[in-house]
């Protein structure tokens, strides 16, 4: 099993989660985080005081995956959430060693 | 047809007889025109208490409670309350007594002490056609925004206790004997009713906001920056609660500055238009400022002209033309600007929602620019021996006015300065002002009330 950890732009994340369904992708869990790459932040001004913003608004997807899916789903992730511009996140992959269901003590493939 | 006009001309003869002038009559008539401009002076000045009401709980509380960081918006906002209650309480007892009881120059007299005699009837020295109970709870509202504006400057750092301890004595040291000297009878510089110095302030320009500024800024000066302050971010933690307290703050403005024409006659009307005409100019001086010095029109630059506008147009309003209230607007834009946006962070004092830079500033240059456009044509309550409306600003050939002015003001200057040095010495002995380290770091919210605005877990 693979773990798709996807920080993207969150106006991308409708189109996301749309193809994740299209491709059969059922469970996924999404957090708004802040953070930057490459990409640099912004100014304001508030009454003459300078702020320089440079954590931006993400949002986190997580995934996880049978790990002969990984290749196809990872296309999908990345066809739906690039727009070609800085700033899109970034896709990081992780072994799994074990999943549980919770209801039911199910482990392994079965529990995704 | 005959019988028509005989039926006519008898009808008419009746009407005759119904409207014969008797002296009984007279008085009855008197008496009902009386009874109407009170009941209509007394509508407008219930309804403007409560509009000035509404600048402090909700207005300056949302306007405040924007500007701060999410962990202190609960304790600003409960600064701003809370004098709704204690200042109250204050006034009740003695406030309106020292104020407006007939004493010496500098403060009234225990006359009014638990609101002794303050009733129905009209006090004739200050509102003739309505209530003196009205007159006292009019003003009141006024005492309670006052000492709310200076919270301003200490946001975020100072002891819940400690800031009713001060705000007690600042009533009584510095509020009480500014706004008796200003309008109360025999006050030094009561312009109508028998002050030394012919001092114009028509709804508090010097009472309300060069006190409360020039306060602001010692507390600030005193009580050093919040931890952080530059190097940590402090920005306004929800502009949309400043932009909704600012716009009620505008409309709570008609209250206080109409209002205090004290009746809802033309004076109220001129008093109503040239506040109006002030803010709209001072919000569009400030934006323009703006958009020169950084490069875009905020909103939070927008309402803080605003406000600057009605601040500055505060002393003058009762006394001046529409197209000088729009002048007056437009210049405490640009000097509020500069005074918040730039000299603040030249001199490095943390003011940290301004109300020096707003309150302090723009209430001196109003206060200066009334003594140029005051002008008869407005207001000609005052008059000379023969009767003639006197000449009152520069504008009406009196360019003397503005020393008046000038004094006013700085006697306001004077008196917050060395009240609130007073008043903060004796409360940091007593109790210290400032919270700890540790609950500064957890917001005021925490560590003084106990509670969180926005729960993390609800």
């Amino acid at each position: 099993m693979k773990k798709i950890e996807a920080i993207i732009q969150p106006f991308k994340l409708e189109d996301v989660k749309e193809a994740l369904k299209a491709a059969g992708v059922d469970g996924m869990t999404i957090t708004e985080v802040r953070g930057h790459g490459r990409q640099k932040g912004h100014k304001e001004v508030y009454r003459g005081q300078e702020y320089t913003v440079d954590l931006l608004p993400k949002v986190k997807v997580e995934l996880v995956i049978s790990a002969s899916r990984l290749e196809e789903v990872l296309r999908v992730v990345l066809g739906a959430a690039r727009t070609g511009k800085i700033g899109d996140g970034k896709i990081f992959v992780y072994d799994v060693a074990e999943a549980i269901r919770i209801r039911n003590d199910d482990r392994g493939e079965i529990a995704l | 047809m005959k019988n028509l006009l005989a039926l006519l001309t008898a009808s008419a003869s009746v009407a005759a007889a119904q409207t014969a002038v008797t002296p009984e009559k007279v008085a009855a008539l008197e008496a009902a025109v009386q009874s109407a401009q009170t009941a209509g002076d007394n509508a407008w000045m219930l309804t403007s208490s409560a509009l000035v009401l509404m600048m402090t709980g909700p207005g300056l509380a949302l306007f405040y409670g924007g500007l701060v960081r999410r962990k202190n918006v609960l304790g600003t906002m409960m600064q701003s309350f809370i004098m709704m209650a204690l200042m109250t309480v204050l006034w009740g007892i003695v406030g309106y007594s020292l104020a407006f009881g007939e004493g010496n120059a500098f403060i009234g007299d225990l006359r009014y002490l638990f609101l002794k005699g303050v009733g129905a009837a009209p006090n004739g020295d200050y509102a003739a056609t309505i209530p003196q109970q009205t007159f006292m709870v009019f003003q009141l509202m006024f005492a309670i925004i006052t000492p709310a504006l200076i919270t301003g400057a200490f946001a975020e750092r100072m002891k819940f206790s400690a800031m009713l301890v001060f705000m007690t004595l600042w009533g009584l040291l510095v509020y009480f004997p500014m706004a008796h000297m200003v309008w109360g009878k025999g006050g030094l510089l009561n312009a109508f009713l028998g002050g030394q110095f012919r001092c114009f302030d028509f709804a508090g320009g010097t009472v309300v906001h060069i006190t409360s500024g020039i306060s602001a800024l010692v507390c600030a000066l005193y009580m050093g920056p919040r931890k952080g302050y530059r190097t940590d971010p402090m920005k306004p933690h929800n502009l949309v609660l400043s932009f909704i307290g600012a716009c009620l703050l505008w409309v709570g403005w008609f209250g206080f500055n109409a209002g205090s024409a004290l009746g809802a006659g033309a004076l109220a009307t001129s008093a109503f238009v040239a506040t109006h005409f002030a803010a709209a100019t001072a919000a569009i001086g400030w934006l323009i400022a703006e958009q020169f010095h950084v490069g875009k029109p905020s909103v939070l630059g927008g309402i803080s002209g605003a406000v600057a506008g009605l601040v500055a147009v505060t002393p003058g309003s009762g006394f001046v033309t529409p197209m000088s209230g729009m002048i007056i607007g437009l210049l405490a834009g640009f000097v509020c600007y500069f005074a918040v946006a730039i000299l603040k962070h030249k001199l490095g004092y943390d003011d940290s929602l301004d109300a020096f830079g707003v309150h302090g500033v723009g209430g001196t240059l109003g206060a200066i620019l009334t003594g140029v456009f005051a002008t008869n044509e407005i207001n000609n309550a005052l008059k000379d021996s023969a009767g003639k409306p006197v000449a009152l600003g520069l504008v009406d050939g009196n360019a003397g006015q503005i020393v008046d002015q000038a004094i006013g003001a700085g006697i306001a200057i004077v008196l917050g300065i060395v009240g609130t040095i007073i008043i903060l010495k004796i409360v940091d002995i007593a109790i210290g002002v400032r919270v700890d380290a540790n609950q500064e770091q957890d917001g005021l919210d925490l560590s003084m009330h106990g509670e969180e605005a926005y729960s993390q877990e609800a």
